[in-house]
């Protein structure tokens, strides 16, 4: 695998990671010795057909689940040698996540919704700073609303501003415009690429959509279960 | 501390949004049910066991053969309580020329202390409550005296030196005891007359009393500090070795209160035991978010605990303002019902004991799944049909049946009932799960030659396979209480009822010469009245025991010991009393003629130690009689029959010196044809059991009133299990009928699939809810009652269309949302 990694620190390192199930037909490989490394403030896309293994790279990534062989190290720490509750710290300092279908807390309102990461972390001024998030997203006039009485690109705006409200090195993003409609879609994507310029975050982009993908700086390839191929974008 | 400050602060928005509504709504029903049970329970109890200490006529009395001391009425009075003072004794009652043996009883002005006098002012005329006790210089006298002597009200007795005159017939006074003892009939007057009479003196048989009552907790304590205190000579009594008959009833009523209590616990634990299923269920996405992003295990649990806490005492706040509201207009209906001028007053204990067990029946049901919730994988954030390992069934398990053994332990207060219950529990829980998931089995094979609807509703049963077992289980239980509140409860209290029926004996006639026999009978038949029974008697002494002293025999205990030694009243019948059940052995025939036999009572053999076949000597008029043990017997005393504890074959007791008794019904109307009886035969003495028996009716009566309204609330909290048991699947359900309206099914015909669903299942649980109410109704009567049990077919019907029913129509209205919403909402907000 050749490293395209710029000068920059290396916040994300995939080192032969591979992921197996069992299931009734037998044991299941999912993901087969992906290696690669992410710099800090680069947009990654993740790209390749349905079953590919983009998903569970991404929960691997993430610290949510465990690879069976190999081991990730996030912003200088081996995910493989921390404990459950030991990932979600790093998590808590580091991550941020955008998923397909929002998981927003429906007993939550939006600002809530956007404060729950930094209460978790245990900001004090978390209500200010989520109101300014939130309007950074446009998002202003409807803080008070539940998720049930918003639209589907309004809850991803949601859980954009919730995903960078703690300013994460890395934000994991698993389809965001996959439950949206292609406008929708491309608004909720313009905003999430202004907010990852801005704030100098790097991106890891899980998609179907080539176009999307090519507006990162960096797209690898799945193919069950493989990484077949790592590209720079051309700018 | 973090996690506390985020609990509190996210509690506020939970509330908000509704989300947790349905447990607190569980935990504040099932803290109002238990509260005003409890209330209820404890307050009818109290006026139940009042009743019963009528019998004393006070709480405590202290009995002395001489004047109790005045130290302790001082006593009494610290404790602030009221007292009354009695003196009784025999003695001779003259009227002009004719004379009787009366019991004399002698009472101060605040006499009775519970229960009243009841008085008429002619004889054997209405009765009216009195007010207070005879004024100096009257006297109030036994309907029965009256007639011996020929006197009526106006006229003067005289009673030792003084000259009395009869305001009024005594018709009922709350300690008079039917005990032979007491044979002789009653004529009462104030204690300010009775230094005057000069009966009381050396060796005058006077017993003393002095009577206690006043608050529950004040008489305890004065009870306590009196026990090493008193002299020898004083006894003290209070309501548990009072009358026996009363005091039963008065048992059996409490056990029919906690039974109902019991129940209602039982109900709410199913109540809460699903909503905080559904609680955990429905944290599970945010758990998994909330550790996605960042938040630790132990964050995750304590929040989640914190929160569980917060519910827990909303809900008991919310819940103990119902249950005392409830109480409060519950109690005035049953005041007025019970026709009681007011129902004794309870502590705050029932508010209290209910939260504590709405708390520990919420972390022993809910607690395992907020545990489980740590190990939710924050992976549940990309694919959603990870969830966190199952916890143990055991651990579950335990800990519920934990939480319910506690607690039930407390309300029925005797392991052996506890064990019925919990082995009736498991059985049927047990029973109802393995029937369900064979029925569930089975109702998925037959989706195949049914309409789509059907097929629909039945693929849902079978796909659910242990969700469904575990509804049927659920429901079942539901019914099985719900049967067993409505058609056994009713069935119970008839038979306990009919333990004393309208026919029962309401007089025992007693000392009945054999020449006196047909011309005692014919009164009667002159009266329309049918011919009596005579029961002969005959005093005895027993002897020997297979040929071993009596008094040097070992027996296994006190009361055998006793039974042996006392002088006893034999008795001899060809044929066994209607009120007698044959334990062991055999009946003698009805011509038996053969060498002595005997039967016993069974309580009495066991404690004597004698089994069939022993020899037993007795001492009858200077002769001995010997017999052999044929038969034991069980007695219903509760008859009001004539019963002895030892019978004899006839002829064993020839031409021994016998009076007979008899008891029978004389009808109110009828009552004045004993005055004729008693001047005819001025030896037998008439005894008036109306009273007792109105006493023991009296706290039938109102013991089940009182189950019937604690029987409301259960009821309500029996629905809610219900509805919580559809409420639980509701997601789902919302999230299937979008579904299926998407792909194209009608409104109606999704409607009638849920709808077969719930009727598959409630015709399920039905028919083990029958057989379960059955069994548990069979035990409950017999093992604790011993009432007679018959199985009623009718159990099975109301079973099964209470099933179909209650599932249906609760799944109507929890459903009915689901299946309305629009699809395209539902859809939608799946992922949010």
């Amino acid at each position: 695998m050749s490293d395209h990694s710029l000068s920059g620190t290396q916040v994300l390192e995939a080192h032969g990671l591979s992921k197996q199930v069992s299931s009734p037909e037998g044991t299941l490989t999912i993901l087969s010795d992906v290696s690669f490394k992410i710099s800090a403030g680069e947009s990654v896309a993740v790209v390749g057909p349905s079953g590919a293994g983009k998903s569970t790279l991404l929960a691997l990534l993430a610290g949510l689940d465990l690879p069976t062989a190999g081991h990730v190290v996030l912003n200088g720490s081996n995910l493989s040698s921390l404990d459950e509750d030991g990932r979600a710290q790093l998590r808590a300092e580091n991550v941020g996540f955008v998923f397909q279908s929002f998981h927003l807390v429906p007993s939550l309102n939006a600002l809530e919704n956007v404060m729950l990461p930094l209460e978790l972390a245990g900001q004090s001024n978390a209500r200010s700073a989520a109101l300014e998030i939130i309007r950074k997203v446009g998002l202003e006039e409807r803080w008070s609303h539940y998720p049930a009485q918003l639209s589907g690109g309004e809850k991803q705006r949601v859980a954009i501003a919730r995903a960078f409200a703690t300013e994460p090195a890395v934000l994991f993003a698993d389809e965001p415009t996959g439950n949206l409609d292609s406008r929708t879609g491309a608004n909720i994507m313009k905003l999430m690429f202004e907010l990852n310029r801005s704030s100098s975050t790097t991106l890891v982009l899980v998609t179907h959509d080539q176009s999307l993908a090519e507006r990162c700086d960096r797209i690898l390839s799945l193919d069950v279960g493989l990484l077949v191929s790592d590209e720079r974008v051309a700018e | 501390m973090k996690a506390v400050v985020f609990a509190l602060r996210s509690f506020g928005r939970e509330l908000r949004s509704g989300e947790v509504l349905v447990l607190l709504a569980a935990v504040a029903l099932a803290v109002s049910a238990l509260t005003a049970v409890g209330f209820l329970t404890d307050r009818i109890g109290k006026a139940v066991a009042r009743q019963a200490n009528e019998v004393l006529a006070a709480d405590l009395r202290l009995r002395s053969q001489e004047r109790v001391p005045d130290e302790w009425r001082d006593l009494a009075h610290d404790y602030e309580l009221d007292t009354a003072e009695t003196m009784s004794f025999p003695s001779v009652v003259f009227s002009g020329d004719e004379s009787a043996l009366a019991t004399i009883k002698v009472v101060s002005n605040e006499y009775p202390l519970r229960g009243s006098v009841r008085v008429s002012d002619t004889l054997f005329g209405e009765q009216r409550t009195a007010d207070d006790i005879p004024a100096p210089g009257e006297v109030w006298a036994d309907g029965a005296l009256l007639a011996r002597v020929g006197a009526d009200v106006g006229d003067t007795l005289a009673i030792g030196e003084l000259d009395l005159t009869v305001s009024a017939v005594l018709t009922y006074r709350p300690d008079q005891s039917i005990g032979f003892a007491s044979l002789a009939p009653s004529v009462m007057l104030n204690i300010d007359d009775i230094s005057r009479s000069g009966l009381i003196g050396e060796g005058s048989r006077v017993a003393y009393a002095l009577l206690v009552a006043g608050d529950e907790r004040a008489v305890a304590d004065f009870n306590e500090a009196i026990q090493d205190q008193l002299p020898e000579s004083v006894r003290v009594r209070s309501q548990e070795d009072s009358s026996e008959r009363a005091y039963n009833a008065a048992d059996r009523a409490q056990r029919f209160l906690s039974l109902t209590a019991v129940i209602s616990l039982l109900l709410s634990a199913v109540a809460v035991a699903m909503s905080a299923r559904r609680f955990a269920h429905r944290r599970m996405d945010t758990v998994a978010l909330m550790k996605s992003l960042g938040a630790t295990q132990g964050f995750v649990i304590s929040v989640s605990f914190v929160q569980l806490i917060l519910l827990g005492v909303l809900g008991i706040a919310a819940g103990s303002v119902i249950g005392f509201a409830a109480e409060e207009a519950l109690s005035r209906i049953l005041i007025d019902l019970m026709q009681q001028a007011d129902l004794p007053k309870t502590g705050l204990r029932p508010i209290f004991l209910a939260s504590t067990s709405a708390l520990i029946l919420l972390l022993g049901f809910a607690l395992p799944s907020i545990i489980q919730l740590r190990n939710t994988p924050p992976l549940r954030v990309l694919r959603h049909d990870v969830m966190p390992p199952a916890p143990s069934h055991l651990f579950v398990g335990g800990l519920a049946l934990a939480a319910v053994a506690a607690l039930l332990y407390r309300s029925v207060g005797d392991v052996r009932m506890l064990v019925i219950l919990i082995g009736g529990i498991i059985v049927i829980g047990g029973l109802l799960y393995l029937v369900g998931r064979g029925m569930v089995a089975l109702l998925g094979r037959a989706r195949s030659g049914v309409g789509v609807a059907w097929r629909y509703g039945l693929a849902n049963v079978a796909r659910r396979g242990r969700d469904s077992a575990v509804q049927v289980v659920a429901f079942g239980l539901g019914i099985t209480v719900l049967l067993l509140l409505t058609l056994v409860r009713t069935d119970l209290l008839e038979g306990w009822r009919q333990t004393l029926d309208d026919d029962a004996p309401n007089h025992f006639l007693i000392n009945i010469q054999p020449h006196e026999l047909d011309s005692v009978a014919s009164l009667f038949e002159a009266s329309n009245i049918d011919r009596p029974t005579f029961t002969p008697m005959v005093r005895a002494r027993m002897t020997t025991i297979n040929g071993e002293s009596v008094k040097d025999r070992e027996y296994p205990n006190e009361d055998g010991k006793w039974l042996a030694n006392r002088e006893a009243n034999l008795s001899w019948a060809a044929s066994m009393s209607p009120s007698n059940e044959l334990i062991e052995g055999e009946w003698w025939p009805l011509d038996y003629a053969g060498p002595p036999l005997v039967s016993i009572e069974e309580e009495s053999a066991t404690n004597a130690g004698l089994k069939i076949g022993d020899h037993l000597n007795f001492f009858v008029a200077g002769k001995e009689v010997e017999a052999e043990i044929a038969s034991t017997r069980k007695v219903n005393w509760d008859s009001f029959q004539p019963n002895f504890f030892i019978v004899l074959s006839p002829g064993a007791l020839d031409g021994m010196p016998a009076t007979y008794i008899s008891s029978l019904r004389i009808p109110e109307a009828k009552k004045p044809m004993l005055i004729g009886l008693v001047r005819a035969h001025p030896s037998v003495s008439v005894i008036d059991l109306g009273a007792i028996l109105e006493q023991v009716r009296g706290i039938i009566e109102k013991a089940s009133l009182a189950v019937q309204a604690v029987f409301l609330f259960t009821l309500a909290a029996g629905i809610a299990v219900l509805f919580a048991a559809v409420q639980s699947t509701i997601d789902e359900r919302r999230f299937e009928s979008a579904m299926l309206r998407a792909l194209g099914a009608r409104r109606r015909t999704v409607f009638l699939g849920v709808m077969a669903e719930f009727a598959a299942l409630g015709t399920a649980a039905g028919i083990l809810a029958s057989a379960g109410a059955s069994v548990l109704a069979y035990l409950v009567a017999t093992r604790l009652f011993e009432l007679p049990y018959e199985f009623s077919p009718v159990i099975w019907l109301a079973g099964v269309s209470a099933g179909v029913l209650i599932v249906c129509l609760s799944g109507y209205f929890a459903a009915r949302g689901a299946v309305n919403a629009r699809p395209a909402d539902v859809l939608r907000s799946v992922g949010n």
